[in-house]
């Protein structure tokens, strides 16, 4: 019975408001965009949130990644003057030992070790990243396995000349011949193929993801021997000559929570065995809380935003009803007269404006939900609806409704009836 | 909530010494200037008068639309002159009626949703409405105009939509102002037959009228001066 009376009422109000549809619609429009702002804001947070910890995951979130990086000093020192001096630099063999036993919390450790070399079967070409690395990287870098198996202690316990190329690779160079088995050339070396995973690729924040789609995995002490420490890099200026032992180190941490301390501790150790800064040390963790911060302002920007787009709105819808409130007086007076009370009154037209917010907030949500689609579209940001998303601008919506049309509704129970029924 | 009146149940309204006192700037207008009259259970007066003695505050007062500045009014025993706004709601809501001059249908709703109006605040239910508004809609004569807007409506239907409305919540005293004032004299003598008829069947009507050819019909006649009843004709009214 009661939920009947507030249906009945509801539906009053409107067909109270179909009566002048294109001034309901246009009273509206405020709610719509604001709305549509809050719900549009809301997608694109979540989105960009929800990529931060996909890319987080990516990298590992308790993973430490060390790289090498020719100090600012050499880097200045090199491109003024391009004789053939070879420049020396990086992560060493002794750092990585020293890293991957000093530390309690670190759970493993795995080595990286870097070339490009052109990689052949018959007349099919493509140049390839060699990765020389232990068997942890297919723990720290877990992907699945497309066929064969990873890299084994085998492997290197033997310096076996075997690689793992990923899906990519495999697709190009092997094409349809039968995979598995398969002798490949990297370099000037014949390695045989013994498996195929998948592999992701890009960038997280200014971190680069450990692997990319040309890798080619093989046992380090095999990337030594046959390839060495010594890289000729060709530039503008000329073959430039570099040695670095270790270009990379991935740790990982046993504990999300000592993942930062661990990674000042790594910074500390290497400091004291390095003369300069030819390394660094990024964290995926700390990425992420300040994607999360980035977010956050992102947040109150865009919601101080469609903060005030709400505001307008909700004094357009006031500034309409009271205008409704005046053009019904004779209305009210005979509600009035025919025994309505004053708080009857009140929620007659409060009806009316929650409704019509409401309505508002509803093609507002149809507005918001399709920004962030067009958002992917053209700007490929990821976007998210979620249920909170929709809900926090539909309660919103309503609570407008209530704050802009109580004073109205107020205004018009105060109306004196026989004032009210003089009216004309 | 409400003291018995001091008087025989053969009356249903009854003014003591009625003032209503409205302050214009710094001069006081004297709108009742202290009226005793009681009328009838089942009568059917008028009140006239030429505009300015008071007879629209008497209608206003009589219809708890505005209360006394000091002085006692009875209705259906009951003293509604302290009552607080709510309350005088709720006695229009369920003991008055009223029929005005310009009709004051809601233009917007249509002939049943008008006619159902003092039902909706009664909390009655849609469907028992409906089936008092049809059954109102037949007593008028508009049975076939359920579904159609005040606007496509004559003069005389839409009066007949405001007697139906006022007839919806089975009030005690209906009270019509100029019922007749804005429709042709022809049309105005099938409503004025209309409310001779309601009070026929026992319904308690006052009219408010300044038409001498309509005041005829009544039972009796309470003439309004300066705030103050001039004279009464006919049996209805009596005064101390």
């Amino acid at each position: 019975m009661r939920q009947t009376r507030i249906a009945r009422n509801i539906w009053l109000g409107i067909e109270n408001l179909l009566l002048h549809k294109l001034r309901s619609f246009l009273t509206m429009l405020g709610v719509v965009f604001g709305v549509g702002s809050v719900v549009a804001m809301l997608s694109v947070g979540e989105g960009a949130s929800k990529e931060a910890l996909e890319q987080i995951r990516k990298l590992g979130s308790n993973n430490i990644i060390i790289s090498s990086m020719k100090s600012a000093e050499e880097e200045a020192a090199s491109t003024q003057h391009s004789h053939r001096a070879m420049s020396i630099y990086g992560l060493t063999y002794e750092d990585y030992r020293r890293v991957a036993s000093s530390f309690k919390d670190i759970q493993r450790a795995a080595p990286v070790k870097l070339t490009r070399k052109d990689s052949r079967l018959r007349e099919r070409a493509l140049e390839l990243r060699i990765v020389g690395t232990t068997p942890e990287w297919s723990e720290l870098v877990p992907r699945d396995i497309v066929a064969g198996r990873v890299l084994l202690q085998a492997d290197l316990d033997k310096q076996a000349p075997v690689t793992v190329l990923t899906e990519f690779g495999a697709r190009k160079i092997l094409a349809t011949e039968s995979t598995i088995g398969q002798t490949v050339r990297l370099g000037g070396d014949q390695f045989e193929v013994v498996g195929i995973v998948k592999s992701e690729s890009g960038q997280a924040g200014n971190i680069q993801i450990p692997d990319q789609d040309v890798d080619a995995y093989i046992p380090i002490e095999v990337a030594r021997r046959y390839f060495g420490d010594i890289f000729t890099k060709r530039t503008s200026s000329g073959d430039e000559r570099e040695k670095v032992e270790l270009h990379q180190m991935i740790v990982q941490v046993d504990d999300p929570k000592k993942v930062e301390a661990v990674a000042a501790g790594i910074e500390r150790m290497l400091e004291q065995f390095h003369k300069k800064k030819d390394y660094v040390v990024s964290v995926p963790l700390a990425l992420l809380k300040q994607a999360e911060a980035m977010k956050r302002r992102f947040n109150i920007v865009l919601g101080s935003i469609a903060g005030i787009s709400l505001l307008v709105g909700g004094i357009g819808i006031m500034n309409i009803m009271l205008a409704s409130v005046t053009e019904r007086t004779r209305e009210i007076g005979i509600r009035r007269a025919i025994g309505a009370k004053r708080r009857q009154i009140v929620y007659q037209f409060l009806i009316e404006t929650v409704v019509l917010s409401t309505m508002g907030g509803l093609i507002g949500l149809g507005v918001g939900g399709l920004i962030p689609l067009l958002i992917t579209y053209f700007s490929g940001m990821i976007t998210m609806m979620t249920l909170k998303g929709i809900l926090v601008p539909l309660l919103i919506s309503m609570t407008i409704g209530i704050l802009f049309g109580l004073y109205p509704a107020v205004h018009a129970a105060k109306v004196d009836p026989i004032v009210a029924l003089r009216h004309e | 909530m409400a003291e018995q009146a001091p008087s025989n149940d053969q009356e249903i309204i009854r003014l003591e010494d009625a003032r209503k006192i409205y302050q214009m700037g710094t001069e006081q207008v004297k709108a009742l200037a202290g009226v005793t009259v009681s009328f009838k259970k089942g009568g059917f007066s008028a009140i006239m008068g030429p505009s300015g003695s008071g007879k629209s505050t008497m209608m206003n007062i009589l219809g708890c639309l505005d209360r006394l500045t000091s002085g006692s009014y009875y209705l259906a025993g009951q003293d509604v002159s302290r009552l607080d706004d709510d309350s005088l709601s709720e006695f229009r809501l369920r003991y008055l009626g009223f029929i005005f001059q310009s009709f004051n249908l809601i233009p917007q709703l249509t002939v049943q949703r008008n006619i159902e109006l003092p039902l909706y605040y009664l909390g009655w239910d849609a469907r028992d409405s409906e089936n008092k508004a049809r059954e109102l809609a037949d007593q008028v004569g508009l049975g076939d105009r359920l579904g159609h807007r005040p606007t496509e409506l004559s003069g005389g239907q839409m009066q007949r939509v405001a007697i139906a409305r006022a007839l919806a919540n089975d009030p005690q005293v209906i009270f019509a102002d100029e019922p007749t004032g804005n429709l042709d004299s022809a049309t105005g003598e099938q409503i004025l037959e209309l409310l001779v008829k309601l009070n026929e069947l026992g319904k308690t009507i006052i009219i408010v009228t300044h038409e001498p050819i309509i005041a005829e019909r009544t039972q009796s006649r309470l003439h309004m001066l300066d705030g103050l009843i001039d004279r009464i004709e006919g049996n209805s009214n009596e005064t101390n």
